[in-house]
C-alpha cells in the first residue's frame, strides 16, 4: 500500500526585543545564570505580569505577514503544570482568543508552483528558564536552574496540517523563518533555540480522508534535523503499521546524532493543562486603528519585493529570489542601484563578488565594507570605459581592503583602461613581429590563435587596453 | 487621652503639635502589644527594633515640617504583604523562612509617608478562612471573647485594631476577609473596588477577587488610609487609572436624601435575631437622618458561595503552585523531583489550603472545566448583573456583613460547608468587583460586635465613607473597647 504523510508544524519565534514580555529584564543571550531577573521572572510570590507592548506589535505584524486576522479581544490564559525551570508553576500564554487566527502561506515548491499552506494560529507566550545539569558552585553532579531565559517572548505559529512531505514542510518552515527575519523580529539563530519547531507527523493511505493518528516530535532545531526527522518518523510509521502495529498518540523526541526519534511520554502521560484565563492581565483590546497603522509600517515582504525587481528593473526569477534571500541583502543591492549603478550589473555584483568576499571572511552584508553606493561607483567606472571587468575585480580587493574609493584606486595605480588606437596600434605590431609564425598560422586559417594575440596584447598593457578596441585592431591588422 | 486609644487623626494631631514624638507613640504600643499578645495572638512577628527605628525617622520628618497624616503613626499589617527584609509567612509554613527582596506597593506607599511598622499580623493560612483558625501561626483570639474566632481571614488585622494593638492595620478581602472580622471585633473595615488598590506584593490567593483595605477604629481614619494606599500602579495591570478623590472632604456631607437599597435576599430567615435587631435599629437610624429606603432584588444570590468556591479555589490552585521548593520557602528532602515537590508541599501546607487547591485543579481539569469553570463565571456575570441593575436606582446598599456574630473557636473548623456559608453575604460583593464596608451597629446579648455593611457602586468609596461617617456620627458602637 502507499501511504500518505501529512504534517503539521508548530513554530516557536523567539522575538528580538530588549526586555521580556512581562518585566523589564534584559533578554540578552548568555549572561551569567540568574543575572537577568527579577521578582516577576523568578515567580516570586506577590509579582504580577505586565505586558510589554512591543511584543504585541511583533506579534501583529508576524500575523499581517502571514495573511492572518488580528483578534480584537485576545486573552492570555495559565498552562499549569509543575517543572523546575517554570517558576509560577505555570506558563502564561494564550488558549482560545490568540491574538492572530486563520492565516496562510503560499509556499514556492520546486518548478515555482505555489501551495497555499494554513496557519491556524499564532499566540504570545513566555519562555521558560533552563536546567544546567553538572558540578555547580563546587558540588558534584547537580542540577541548577538558570532562569535568565524566564519570561523571553515567544511567538508560537501553528500550521494547518497542510504538508504532504519533509521537503514541503521544509519550504514552509525556511519561509517562515525569511520572513520573521526580514521583519526584524526574530534573529532566526536555530542553534541558539530563537526559532525552534515542533512537528506533527501521521501518515495515511493514499486516497483516504482519515487522517492517521499523529505523533510529535520535539526538538528539530535545523532544517536539516527538520528533513531527518520527518523522514524517519514517516518510515516508522509506515514500518509500524505495515507490520501489523497501530501508531499511538505520543510525544517523541527527535536525536539528532543518530537521526531517530524516541517516545517521550504518551497520550496517558499527557500534562492535563488545565488552561484558564489569566486573571492578572486585562483582555488585550487591538483597535482597527492599531492594526491598519501596523500595516502601514509593514515593510516590502520578500514576495512582494522579488516581482518589483522583475517588473521594475528587469530582473529575472531566479536573480530576484537570490537578491531577496534577506531584507539586507535587498536593501544593499536597491541602494547600488540608487546610487546610479546599472541593475543587472549590481545584482551579478551583490550575487558575485560581494557575496564570495563576505562568504570568505564570515562578514554579514550588514558590515560590508564596501558600501552600496561604493559598489556602484565602481560600476560606473565599467559602464563608461574608464576599467575593464577585470581590472574591477582587482579594484574591488583593494576597495574591500582598504575601504578606499574605486576612483582614487585606479588613479593612483594607474588602472585607468587604454583606449588609444594608437598606442595599442604599437603594442599590435610589437607581438606580431615577435610571433611571425602565428600571423601566419592565423592567415593560413587557423583562427583560433587569435586568442592568443588578444592574450598577448592584454598582458602587454597589463590588462589595461579596451579589449573591444584590441579585438578590432587586431583582428585589423592580423587579416593584413 | 491613652496613647493606644488614638485614632489616626486624633495621633497625627499630637504628632504633629508636638505633644507627642513617634518614639513615645511606638513605645506604647509595643508594651501594649508585649502585654495582650499572648491572650490575643494578632501577630505572627512584631517588628520591635524595626519599628522604633521607623518612629525615630519619623520624628525626624516631623522635626522638619514634614508630618503627613500617616507620618509616625504606628501600624501593622496582615503578613500577605510582602515586606522587603521582613520575614512575611502568609500564615503558612511553607513561607516560614521566606524574607521578601521587595515590599508590596500599598505598605510602600504607607512607609513613603512614613507610617511605622509594628510588624507582621496573623491570618488565615494564604487568606483562606474565615475564623483566623487556619494559621500556621496558631489561631488569633476575639478581643471582645477570647473564646470566640475574631474572624478571618484578616483576623489578626481586626483583633489588632480591637485589641488596641496597633492604630490601624492593612487587610486582604476575597470573600469578606477584611469586612467579616471587622463586624467581629467591632472595628471598621473597607474593602476597596477591584482595582482601586494594588495588588503587587500581595501574596495573591484567588487574583480576580483580592483587594487590599484598612481596618480602623473609626471612619475617618478609614477614609486617611484609603486615600493613601489607592491609585493606579503600573506593576498590576488590573489596578484602575482613576483619580483618587479626598475621601476625608466629603465625609460631613450626610446623608439628606441618600437612597439606600435593601437587598431582600440578604435578610433572611435564619438571621441571627441579635444581628436582625441590630440592622432595624441601623434602618432606623438612617432614616432618622434622612435616608430614603428601597427594597431591591439581587436575584442570583443563592449561587455566590457556590460561585465563588469554583472561582476563588481555580484561581488559587494556580496561585500556589509556585510554592514547589525548588527557588524559596519550605523544601523537604526526598528522593528525586516529584518527591520533593509532593513532601515539600505536603509538610508546607495546612489542610484547608490543600481542600482548596484540591477543589480548584478539579474545577479547571479538562472534562470538568466547562461544567465548573466557566457556569461559574457565567453565574459571576449574571452576580455582577444584578448589582449594576439594582445600583440603577440606588446610592448604596445596607445588609448584614455576617449572618452571626463571631463564634466559638473549634465550632466550625470541622464543618467547612458551615464555615464557608458565614461569608455569604460579603462574596457577592467581591464577585461583583464593587467596593463595601463594614462598622460597628450593635452587640450581641454576649457582648459580641455586630457589623453593618454599606455597598456602594463601582469606585464609589467616598460615598460609602459618607454614610459611614453619619451613621458613627448618629451612633455610639464604634467608641465602645474590647474588654482584653
Amino acid at each position: 500500500m502507499k501511504y500518505q504523510p501529512v504534517i503539521g508544524l508548530e513554530v516557536h519565534v523567539q522575538l528580538l526585543t530588549d526586555t521580556k514580555i512581562f518585566c523589564g529584564c534584559s533578554t540578552k543571550f548568555g549572561s551569567e545564570p540568574n543575572s537577568q531577573t527579577c521578582p516577576v521572572c523568578l515567580g516570586l510570590p506577590g509579582a504580577l505580569p505586565v505586558l510589554n507592548k512591543k511584543v504585541v506589535e511583533f506579534a501583529i505584524k508576524a500575523g499581517l505577514s502571514t495573511n492572518c486576522s488580528i483578534t480584537p479581544r485576545s486573552i492570555f490564559a495559565r498552562k499549569n503544570y509543575f517543572y523546575p525551570d517554570l517558576p509560577k508553576g505555570y506558563q502564561i500564554s494564550q488558549f482560545e482568543d490568540p491574538i492572530c487566527q486563520r492565516g496562510w502561506l503560499d509556499i514556492k515548491l520546486e518548478g515555482g508552483e505555489l501551495k497555499r499552506i494554513g496557519i491556524t494560529r499564532i499566540h504570545m507566550e513566555e519562555d521558560a528558564g533552563k536546567l544546567v545539569h553538572g558540578d555547580l558552585s563546587g558540588l558534584n553532579d547537580r542540577s541548577g536552574v538558570d532562569l535568565n531565559r524566564a519570561c523571553t517572548p515567544l511567538l508560537e505559529v501553528v500550521s494547518e496540517p497542510d504538508l504532504r512531505s519533509s521537503d514541503e514542510a521544509v519550504v514552509y518552515l525556511k519561509q517562515l523563518h525569511q520572513i520573521v527575519t526580514w521583519l526584524g523580529i526574530c534573529d532566526g539563530n536555530m542553534e541558539e533555540g530563537s526559532f525552534r519547531c515542533d512537528a506533527n507527523v501521521s501518515v495515511m493511505p493514499v486516497g483516504s480522508s482519515t487522517l492517521g493518528t499523529r505523533a510529535e516530535i520535539k526538538n528539530v532545531n535545523s532544517f536539516k534535523f527538520v528533513k531527518q526527522a520527518i523522514e524517519y518518523e514517516i518510515r516508522r510509521q509506515i514500518d509500524l503499521i505495515e507490520d501489523g502495529g497501530t501508531v499511538v498518540q505520543e510525544t517523541r523526541l527527535f536525536d539528532p546524532n543518530s537521526g531517530t526519534t524516541r517516545s517521550m511520554r504518551s497520550k496517558e502521560e499527557a500534562h492535563d493543562y488545565r488552561y484558564f484565563p489569566d486573571p492578572d492581565l486585562v483582555p488585550l483590546v487591538i483597535s482597527d486603528e492599531w492594526v491598519e497603522r501596523s500595516r502601514q509600517e509593514l515593510p516590502e515582504l520578500p514576495e512582494q519585493r522579488q516581482q518589483r525587481f522583475i517588473a521594475e528593473l528587469g530582473l529575472t526569477l531566479y536573480d530576484a529570489e537570490v537578491l531577496t534571500a534577506s531584507r539586507a541583502l535587498a536593501d544593499y543591492f536597491e541602494a547600488g542601484v540608487a546610487a546610479g549603478g546599472n541593475a543587472k550589473l549590481v545584482g551579478n555584483w551583490t550575487m558575485g563578488e560581494i557575496t564570495r568576499a563576505l562568504n570568505d571572511s564570515g562578514t554579514s552584508i550588514e558590515a560590508c565594507p564596501v558600501a552600496p553606493l561604493q559598489l556602484a561607483e565602481l560600476l560606473k567606472l565599467i559602464d563608461n570605459g574608464t576599467i575593464s571587468g577585470k581590472i574591477a575585480k582587482t579594484v574591488f580587493d583593494e576597495m574591500w581592503r582598504s575601504g578606499k574609493a574605486p576612483q582614487s584606486i585606479v588613479e593612483e595605480q594607474g588602472l585607468v583602461q587604454v583606449s588609444d588606437s594608437g598606442a595599442i596600434e604599437g603594442l599590435i605590431d610589437e607581438i606580431m613581429a615577435a610571433n611571425a609564425g602565428q600571423v601566419e598560422e592565423f592567415r593560413g586559417g587557423k583562427e583560433k590563435v587569435f586568442g592568443f594575440f588578444v592574450g598577448q596584447v592584454m598582458k602587454a598593457s597589463r590588462g589595461k587596453a579596451n579589449p573591444s578596441v584590441v579585438n578590432e585592431l587586431l583582428l585589423n591588422k592580423l587579416k593584413g | 487621652m491613652n496613647i493606644i486609644d488614638m485614632t489616626i487623626h486624633e495621633l497625627h494631631t499630637a504628632l504633629k503639635g508636638k505633644q507627642l514624638s513617634s518614639v513615645e507613640a511606638t513605645t506604647a504600643m509595643l508594651e501594649r502589644i508585649e502585654s495582650v499578645e499572648p491572650q490575643v495572638g494578632s501577630f505572627i512577628t512584631v517588628t520591635t527594633e524595626g519599628a522604633l527605628a521607623n518612629a525615630r525617622d519619623a520624628d525626624q520628618r516631623i522635626a522638619r515640617g514634614e508630618c503627613h497624616l500617616l507620618t509616625g503613626i504606628p501600624l501593622a499589617i496582615k503578613d500577605i504583604f510582602l515586606t522587603e527584609g521582613i520575614r512575611t509567612t502568609c500564615g503558612s509554613r511553607i513561607l516560614d523562612n521566606f524574607i521578601p527582596p521587595y515590599s508590596a506597593t500599598s505598605w510602600e506607599k504607607l512607609r513613603d509617608q512614613g507610617a511605622v511598622l509594628l510588624g507582621k499580623l496573623n491570618q488565615d493560612e494564604f487568606a483562606m478562612g474565615s475564623s483566623n483558625e487556619s494559621s500556621a501561626y496558631g489561631p488569633t483570639r476575639n478581643p471582645w471573647d477570647t473564646a470566640c474566632i475574631p474572624g478571618g481571614s484578616s483576623g489578626g488585622s481586626a483583633a489588632a485594631v480591637a485589641a488596641r494593638e496597633a492604630i490601624a492595620t492593612l487587610g486582604t478581602d476575597t470573600g469578606g476577609s477584611i469586612r467579616q472580622p471587622a463586624s467581629h471585633c467591632g472595628c471598621v473595615g473597607l474593602k476597596p473596588t477591584y482595582g482601586r488598590v494594588s495588588r503587587y506584593g500581595v501574596i495573591a490567593y484567588a487574583s480576580s477577587l483580592d483587594q487590599v483595605g484598612p481596618l480602623t477604629r473609626d471612619v475617618a481614619d478609614c477614609a486617611i488610609m484609603l486615600g493613601a494606599i489607592s491609585g493606579y500602579d503600573p506593576k498590576d495591570s488590573t489596578s484602575v487609572d482613576t483619580p483618587v478623590p479626598d475621601y476625608a472632604a466629603s465625609l460631613a456631607k450626610g446623608v439628606k436624601g441618600l437612597k439606600i437599597g435593601l437587598p431582600k435576599e440578604y435578610f433572611i430567615a435564619g438571621l441571627d435575631p441579635d444581628v436582625q435587631v441590630a440592622m432595624d435599629a441601623a434602618i432606623e437610624t438612617y432614616r432618622r437622618l434622612g435616608a430614603v429606603f428601597v427594597d431591591i432584588s439581587l436575584p442570583h444570590t443563592d449561587y455566590a458561595v457556590a460561585t465563588y468556591y469554583l472561582i476563588a479555589t481555580a484561581e488559587a490552585s494556580s496561585n500556589l503552585a509556585r510554592y514547589d521548593g525548588v527557588r524559596f520557602g519550605h523544601r523537604a528532602e526526598a528522593d528525586g523531583l516529584l518527591g520533593m515537590y509532593s513532601k515539600s508541599r505536603s509538610e508546607g501546607f495546612g489542610s484547608e489550603v490543600k481542600r482548596r487547591i484540591m477543589l480548584g485543579t478539579y474545577a479547571l481539569s479538562s472534562g470538568y472545566y466547562d461544567a465548573y469553570y466557566v457556569k461559574a463565571q457565567k453565574a459571576r456575570t449574571l452576580i455582577m448583573n444584578d448589582f449594576m441593575a439594582a445600583f440603577a436606582s440606588v446610592d448604596v446598599m445596607l445588609t448584614p456583613v455576617a449572618p452571626t456574630p463571631a463564634f466559638k473557636i473549634g465550632e466550625k473548623i470541622n464543618d467547612p460547608l458551615q464555615m464557608y456559608l458565614s461569608d455569604i453575604f460579603t462574596i457577592p460583593v467581591n464577585l461583583a468587583g464593587t467596593c463595601a464596608m463594614s462598622l460597628p451597629a450593635g452587640f450581641s446579648n454576649s457582648g459580641l460586635p455586630i457589623g453593618l455593611q454599606l455597598i456602594g457602586k463601582p469606585f464609589g468609596e467616598e460615598t460609602i465613607l459618607r454614610a459611614g461617617h453619619a451613621f458613627e456620627q448618629a451612633t455610639e458602637w464604634h467608641t465602645r473597647k474590647a474588654t482584653i
